[in-house]
C-alpha cells in the first residue's frame, strides 16, 4: 500500500474521531450548563478547552454559545468540528479508489450537510447529527470495506486519537476529581461526575458494572483500565496495539520492533496495573505520559510507514 | 408527442454535413433503425432514461473540474442519449489515417531529436522546431525504449461539409476523455439494450486492457515483471476522475509526485512495505511540471531526479518528453508534408487548411479578415486562447490582432469550418449540434486504434467549442462492423 494512501486513511479516521469527540463534549456540556450548579460557567468551558487540548486562537470570553459555536462551526479554526469534517472529506478524497463507494457517500453527504451555505439548524441538533452521521460511518466502514492494511491503518487513527482524548479528557477532570477525593461530594458534584462519563460514553456501561454509585477511583478505573469498553485508554490501546500488528504483518515489515515495544509498554501498563497502584502515583504525571507515549507511537508509525528516511528503506 | 414529429418540428438543415439527415425528411441508411427505435418511445420515456443515465453519471462520480472559479468546481460531463454513428466504411479510413500519422509523428520526433533528416532537407524549417516551447533540448541523443515517443494519443477530427474526416488537432501530450468513452459507453448499453444489440457495434471496452499492454511493452530492459504506475497531478486536476478511473481499471496504483523518489537514478515508490522500484509511468503530468529538476524548479507536482532516471534507462515514461513540439499547432501545418517525406505516402486525412502567423502573407490575409477565421495560440488546448472570429467582438478581434502582432509565432489562423452536426436531445425536443470526434490511439508492440472514440458535442446552439471546460458535452459513438 502507498505511504501516502496509508497517511490519508490514518488522518481521515483521527479527524473523523476527532470530530464526534467534540461533539459529544460540547453536547453534554450544554446540557449540564441548563442544572443549577456551584461549577462557574468560566471553570466549566474553561475544562472543555483543557480537555480539547487547549486549541489554538480558540478563548474562553464569557458566552458558552459564542465558543460553542466556534468549536462547531467555524472554518477558520483547525479544531472546530465542521474544520475536522472538511479535513476528513478531503482526506478520503484523495484515496477514493481505495474506500468503498458507501464509505465515500456517508462522509460526502455528511461534508455537503454541514458546509452548506446558510445551514439553519439548531447547534443541539448539529452535534447529535455530526455524532450519528460518524456513527454510521464507523458501521459502514466496518461492514463494506476489507479488513486489510487499509482499514487497519483507520482503527489505528481511530483509537490512538481516542486514546490521547480520552487521557487529555481525565487531565481536564482531575482536580474536580482527584484532589480532595476524601471529603463526602456535594450533589452537584454527582452531576459533573456523570458529566465525565457521558462525554465517553461511558455513563450506561459503567452503571452495568459499578452500579449507579459514582466515585472517582472507579470512574478513573473504568476509564482507564476496563478491558471491554470500547472507550476506556486500555480497549483503546489493545485495538490500536491489534492493528499496529496486523500492519506489521501485511506490509512484511521486519523492523518495526520499536513501534512494538511502545505500544506493548503502555498496553501492559493499562493491562496489568491495578487502580490502587495508580492512584498511589502522580495521577495527572500517569495521564500525561499516556499523552506522551501516544505521540511517541505516532511518530513512529510515521518513521516506518509513512515518512522514512530513503536510506534506511535502501539498507532493508 | 411523439419522437418522430418532434424531430421534423424542429430540425432545420444548414450547409454543414449533417450526421442523420442527408436531405430534409432523408435519412441516413444507418441511422433508419435508430430513427425508428426512438420514435416508438414516447417523449416521457425518453426523459425517464435521460434522468436514468443522468443519475447514472452522478452517483459514479463522473465529474471534472472546471479551473478559475472558487465555487461549484465539480461538474457533471453532460451526455447526450442518442449516439453517433460511424459506418464501416467510414471507420477504416479513419483507422488508416490515424496509424499513417502516429507512425509519421513518431519517425519525426526520433529525427528531430538524432539525426535531423527532415530539418537538413528544409521539409520542415528548423525555426519552427527550435522555436517550439515543447522542444526539448535534454532530449537530443536520447534512446527511447522502441523508438516509441508517442503511446498514448488522442486525435481530434472534424467533418467538412462534403462529410469528408479531417484532422483538426492532435493531442500527443496527456489527452484525457478515454474514460467519458468508455463510461458513456457502459451507460448506453444499460439504458437502450435493445437498440444497442440490433446494431453490430464494435467493442471499445478492451481499451484499459490494450493500455496496460502498451505500457508494458515499454518497459525497460530486464524488468519482465514491471511494476506500472500512473502519475496524477492530484486531486485538484481537472482529470483526476479519469486518472483513478484508469488505475482502478488497470489495477495499477494511482500516484502523485511525493509518492515517488529517485535514488541512484532509479524511481521507487513510498510504501508502507517500503520503497518498490517503479518501471513505467503513465504519467498524466505536462512535461514542465514533472521534475523541477530539469524543468520547472518551482513546480510541487513533480518528482526531483526523475528526468535523470529516465536518461539512464531505468524508468520509461509514457509519453515520452518533449513530444509536444509535434502537436505544437503551428508545426501542424507540417504534417501532411512529414508523412509524405517518412512514409512515401499520401496522407489518408487531411488536414484543416492553416494559416501561420510567421509568415508575412498570411498574416496580413489573416489580420484582414479576422471575423471570418478563427485564431488559436498554438500551445493552448482545452478551448483556453482562441478567438471564433464570426462569434467575436470588435474589440476581441483588435485584442487578437495586437496579440498576433506581437508574437506571431504564438498563434495560427484556420478558416470558421461549421464542422458537422449531429442530432440532440435538447430539453425534449431534437435539436442538431455542432460535433467532433476524438478516437484514441496506442502504439506499444503495433499502433491500435480503438473503434470508437468521444464525440463531443457544442450543446450551446450553434456553437463551436466542445471543449468541456467551456460547455461542451459527449455522446457515445458506435463503429458499426457492417
Amino acid at each position: 500500500m502507498l505511504s501516502r494512501v496509508a497517511d490519508s486513511l490514518y488522518w481521515m479516521s483521527r479527524y473523523l474521531e476527532r470530530a464526534e469527540h467534540t461533539a459529544r463534549l460540547l453536547d453534554v456540556n450544554l446540557n449540564l450548563m441548563l442544572d443549577e450548579s456551584q461549577t462557574s460557567s468560566e471553570h466549566r468551558w474553561q475544562r472543555v478547552l483543557h480537555a480539547l487540548g487547549n486549541p489554538q486562537d480558540v478563548e474562553w470570553v464569557g458566552d458558552p454559545y459564542l465558543l460553542t459555536r466556534t468549536l462547531s462551526y467555524d472554518l477558520n479554526h483547525k479544531p472546530s468540528i465542521v474544520s475536522c469534517i472538511v479535513s476528513a472529506r478531503e482526506n478520503s478524497r484523495h484515496v477514493r479508489e481505495q474506500i468503498s463507494t458507501e464509505q465515500w457517500h456517508q462522509l460526502n453527504s455528511l461534508y455537503l450537510h454541514v458546509t452548506r451555505p446558510g445551514l439553519q439548524i439548531e447547534t443541539e441538533e448539529f452535534l447529535q447529527l455530526v455524532m450519528d452521521s460518524i456513527h454510521q460511518f464507523q458501521g459502514i466502514t466496518d461492514s463494506t470495506m476489507s479488513h486489510g492494511e487499509g482499514w487497519q491503518f483507520i482503527q489505528v487513527g481511530r483509537f490512538i486519537e481516542r486514546a490521547a482524548a480520552t487521557a487529555m479528557l481525565l487531565e481536564a477532570y482531575h482536580e474536580d476529581l482527584w484532589i480532595n477525593s476524601e471529603r463526602i461530594p456535594e450533589s452537584n458534584e454527582y452531576l459533573e461526575w456523570m458529566g465525565l462519563l457521558r462525554s465517553a460514553t461511558a455513563f450506561e456501561a459503567y452503571c452495568k458494572v459499578y452500579t449507579a454509585d459514582l466515585t472517582p477511583d472507579r470512574i478513573l478505573e473504568f476509564l482507564l483500565l476496563d478491558k471491554q469498553f470500547p472507550h476506556s485508554l486500555r480497549f483503546s490501546i489493545d485495538v490500536m496495539q491489534n492493528a499496529l500488528d496486523a500492519i506489521q504483518h501485511e506490509s512484511g515489515k521486519t523492523r518495526a520492533e520499536s513501534l512494538h515495544r511502545l505500544g506493548g509498554r503502555l498496553h501492559a501498563m493499562l493491562s496489568f496495573s491495578s487502580i490502587d497502584d495508580i492512584l498511589r502515583q502522580d495521577i495527572v504525571g500517569v495521564l500525561h505520559n499516556i499523552q506522551v507515549q501516544c505521540r511517541a507511537i505516532h511518530n513512529t508509525i510515521y518513521e516506518l510507514y509513512v515518512d522514512y528516511p530513503i536510506q534506511t528503506a535502501l539498507a532493508g | 408527442m411523439q419522437f418522430a414529429q418532434m424531430a421534423m418540428d424542429n430540425y432545420l438543415l444548414d450547409h454543414a454535413y449533417d450526421e442523420m439527415f442527408s436531405a430534409p425528411d432523408e435519412l441516413r441508411t444507418h441511422y433508419e433503425l435508430l430513427f425508428q427505435h426512438f420514435s416508438s418511445l414516447p417523449a416521457s420515456e425518453l426523459l425517464r432514461r435521460k434522468q436514468a443515465a443522468d443519475l447514472s453519471f452522478l452517483n459514479q462520480g463522473i465529474t471534472f473540474t472546471v479551473y478559475g472559479r472558487q465555487e461549484g468546481t465539480e461538474k457533471i460531463f453532460p451526455y447526450d442519449l442518442l449516439p453517433r454513428l460511424i459506418t464501416a466504411a467510414e471507420w477504416t479510413k479513419v483507422e488508416q489515417g490515424l496509424m499513417q500519422r502516429i507512425t509519421a509523428l513518431n519517425l519525426f520526433l526520433k529525427d528531430i531529436y538524432n539525426e535531423g533528416h527532415i530539418l537538413r532537407d528544409g521539409i520542415v524549417p528548423r525555426e519552427v522546431v527550435f522555436s517550439c516551447k515543447q522542444y526539448r533540448r535534454q532530449m537530443i541523443g536520447l534512446q527511447v525504449p522502441r523508438n516509441i515517443y508517442i503511446a498514448i494519443c488522442g486525435t481530434d477530427l472534424i467533418r467538412l461539409e462534403n462529410g469528408e474526416f479531417v484532422v483538426l488537432e492532435d493531442n500527443l501530450r496527456v489527452p484525457s476523455g478515454v474514460s467519458y468513452m468508455l463510461t458513456n459507453r457502459r451507460v448506453m448499453k444499460r439504458i437502450f439494450p435493445q437498440l444497442f444489440r440490433s446494431y453490430n457495434v464494435r467493442p471499445i471496452e478492451q481499451y484499459t486492457q490494450l493500455l496496460l499492454g502498451t505500457l508494458r511493452s515499454l518497459a525497460p530492459e530486464g524488468r519482465p515483471e514491471p511494476n506500472i504506475v500512473l502519475l496524477s497531478p492530484g486531486v485538484f486536476n481537472s482529470a483526476y476522475f479519469e486518472h483513478a478511473y484508469l488505475a482502478r481499471q488497470m489495477g495499477i496504483e494511482l500516484v502523485e509526485g511525493r509518492d515517488l523518489v529517485v535514488h541512484d537514478n532509479v524511481v521507487y515508490m513510498r510504501t508502507t512495505s517500503g520503497l518498490r522500484r517503479v518501471d513505467v509511468i503513465y504519467r498524466r503530468v505536462d512535461d514542465d511540471f514533472i521534475d523541477p529538476l530539469a524543468f520547472r524548479p518551482d513546480s510541487i507536482l513533480g518528482v526531483a531526479g526523475l528526468f535523470n532516471a529516465y536518461r539512464a534507462g531505468n524508468v520509461t515514461l509514457a509519453n515520452a518528453f518533449g513530444t509536444g513540439v509535434a502537436d505544437d499547432k503551428a508545426l501542424y501545418a507540417y504534417v501532411p508534408d512529414i508523412i509524405r517525406y517518412y512514409l512515401s505516402e499520401e496522407p489518408v486525412l487531411k488536414n484543416v487548411e492553416t494559416y501561420l502567423m510567421t509568415r508575412p502573407s498570411e498574416r496580413q490575409h489573416t489580420l484582414a479578415n479576422l471575423d471570418k477565421f478563427v485564431v488559436k495560440a498554438v500551445g493552448e488546448s482545452g478551448g483556453y486562447g482562441m478567438l471564433i472570429g464570426p462569434q467575436s467582438t470588435a474589440a476581441q478581434r483588435e485584442e487578437f490582432a495586437r496579440r498576433i502582432e506581437a508574437d506571431p509565432r504564438n498563434y495560427i489562423a484556420q478558416p470558421t469550418i461549421s464542422f458537422s452536426r449531429a442530432p440532440c436531445l435538447v430539453d425534449d425536443a431534437l435539436e442538431p449540434r455542432h460535433v467532433d470526434l476524438r478516437p484514441y490511439v496506442l502504439y506499444g508492440d503495433k499502433v491500435t486504434v480503438v473503434p470508437g472514440g468521444l464525440t463531443r458535442v457544442a450543446l450551446t446552439r450553434g456553437s463551436l467549442v466542445v471543449n468541456s471546460s467551456q460547455g461542451g458535452g459527449s455522446k457515445d459513438t458506435w463503429v458499426l462492423s457492417q
